[in-house]
């Protein structure tokens, strides 16, 4: 069985006589104890994704299941078997650290003791603080107690929305070790990110973008679907070498990527010995020109222009 | 255009609250024109030195100044003359794209005939003509951003502060956003950036790593990669913040 089913999912929002598409029917499956990052911007439906299939918000048409579970008629059940955390920290802000913890065990009837294994790796962390308001706590903390939180009953599905947004490029990693760790207890998660790197560490991604989704497959599924050579380009000016190859006719499109620009050409052929011509026309210097593998942000970029 | 004159100059600059020593004796300098990387873990230090650099908070010791003015005594100064702009506070959502340039350009004091045509330019910049009563509240995050650094810049600062400017912004979007960066800086005014990304670390002609109050590394993007044998920042960054042992 499947752990979470989307069948052509729409939700719209009236925001002032206007209607905005938040999900313009989305359809995917998560299979049992699989990592799945749901992978876009801002405004491209995530949480309005998530929040459905929470049970927090009811989609205009288009059918779900959890666990089996309908969204709609058994969102009971659903309630009691998920772990959910919100973008937004939405823990009580007045409660201790261990308040909060033993509140939602409570909730869930059950307690700290009986799924400690559970959280231990990660609320270890976070004990030596558990007197202090979680109001008080720092950004990474509150990371830490949010996903203690929504494990304490032994969710079998997990849902983190944007569990890794505004935070450090080492906070992240660790994050990802977490739920790496957590995976091999058979839980399902479903984690959301504007961060394209991050996709690499899902077993499989949907690309979302304006409530569609471009692309869902393995990371390295995606990558293949990137169908056109791509080059890496650099010299010392940049920025000019940016625009003399993005005023080239037989240029498709030429994205900056860190130290290099990335280059692919409407109709590949010499695309070298054309961006050695642009190179010696406008005489750059330091220049280097290779072929490379696309990655996530690359078929992205790719998608969202089709 | 990079040249040699320092828009930012700081020396054993240190802010502490209470015992806890929150910036520790930073010293560096930033030129002109200068896109200078401000990186480093939640908790480094980062934006309570961006706060004494704009003259919001008052250092315990050490010296600085920012576009020629000393932190300590002219702070108001620099604040008239700096530009900033962070994803968490830009515009105002309940006010058209034209109030917001108007009211921006009016709290830094440019007549009335200079918002005008400050104003067309913008707006012709970056292709919303005819969207000028449009509310900011209506507009994608991307155009939003865009919008926040072109105003950020309508008083032609010498020096503009981006704190994260494009969290959560789509991946064309955040380099359309770095294009305008790159503009601004070829017209010499100096770009200070804090960022998650580390892509865009490699964007800057010089980057910083602050680690437990202190910077730790500053470099060019190349050479802090040859340095630290990382074939990306992102390399450098761990490498660095790990070392880190104050807990946020």
């Amino acid at each position: 069985m499947q752990a979470v089913v989307v069948e052509n999912i729409v939700k719209k929002y009236v925001v002032k006589k206007n209607t905005v598409d938040a999900l313009k029917g989305v359809s995917f499956s998560v299979d049992k104890g699989e990592i799945f990052g749901i992978i876009g911007p801002d405004g491209a439906g995530k949480t309005s994704l998530f929040r459905i299939l929470t049970t927090l918000l009811i989609a205009e048409s288009g059918k779900a299941t959890v666990d089996g579970f309908d969204v709609v008629k058994d969102y009971k059940q659903i309630r009691n078997r998920v772990g959910y955390m919100p973008g937004k920290f939405s823990l009580y802000q007045d409660l201790s650290v261990q308040e909060n913890l033993e509140f939602f065990a409570a909730i869930f009837n059950t307690s700290i003791n009986e799924n400690y294994a559970l959280i231990k790796d990660i609320y270890q962390q976070i004990e030596p603080f558990k007197t202090r308001r979680a109001g008080q706590l720092s950004g990474g903390m509150k990371q830490k107690l949010a996903l203690s939180c929504a494990l304490i009953h032994k969710p079998t599905v997990l849902f983190l929305d944007e569990p890794t947004t505004g935070v450090d490029a080492v906070s992240r990693k660790e994050f990802w070790e977490m739920l790496h760790r957590l995976k091999t207890e058979g839980i399902t998660i479903l984690v959301s990110t504007p961060y394209m790197d991050e996709a690499g560490l899902c077993d499989r991604v949907a690309l979302i973008q304006k409530g569609g989704i471009l692309s869902i497959n393995t990371p390295k599924g995606v990558t293949k679907e990137f169908k056109k050579p791509l080059w890496a380009v650099r010299a010392s000016e940049m920025f000019h070498l940016m625009n003399a190859i993005k005023n080239d006719n037989a240029v498709e499109s030429c994205y900056p990527f860190g130290q290099y620009h990335h280059v692919v050409f409407k109709n590949p052929g010499d695309d070298k010995k054309r961006l050695e011509e642009i190179i010696q026309t406008n005489h750059f210097s330091q220049t280097e020109i290779h072929s490379i593998e696309p990655n996530i942000e690359d078929c992205f970029m790719a998608l969202m222009k089709e | 255009m990079i040249s040699n004159e320092k828009v930012i100059t700081a020396d054993k600059l240190t802010k502490k609250f209470g015992p806890f020593v929150a910036v520790d004796q930073i010293s560096f300098e930033v030129n002109k024109g200068e896109i200078f990387g401000f990186l480093g873990a939640n908790g480094a230090g980062k934006t309570t030195a961006m706060r004494m650099l704009c003259g919001l908070s008052l250092p315990t010791s050490g010296t600085a100044t920012v576009a020629g003015f000393d932190v300590y005594k002219e702070n108001e100064l620099i604040k008239r003359n700096i530009g900033y702009m962070s994803q968490k506070f830009s515009l105002y959502e309940d006010l058209t794209i034209r109030e917001n340039i108007r009211f921006y350009a009016g709290i830094y004091g440019l007549s009335d005939q200079r918002i005008k045509e400050k104003t067309n330019l913008l707006l012709k910049q970056l292709s919303l003509e005819g969207k000028e009563k449009t509310l900011v509240r209506e507009l994608p995050l991307g155009w939003k951003q865009k919008l926040a650094f072109s105003i950020a810049i309508v008083h032609d600062p010498a020096i503009v502060f981006l704190d994260e400017p494009t969290g959560g912004v789509d991946p064309i979007t955040r380099r359309e956003f770095w294009s305008l960066i790159y503009e601004a800086s070829e017209k010499g005014i100096t770009i200070f950036v804090t960022t998650h990304y580390m892509d865009e670390a490699e964007y800057c002609n010089r980057v910083s790593i602050m680690v437990d109050g202190r910077i730790d590394a500053l470099d060019s993007p190349a050479n802090l990669m040859k340095n630290f044998s990382a074939d990306s920042m992102d390399g450098v960054f761990l490498q660095l913040a790990r070392k880190a042992v104050r807990n946020e």
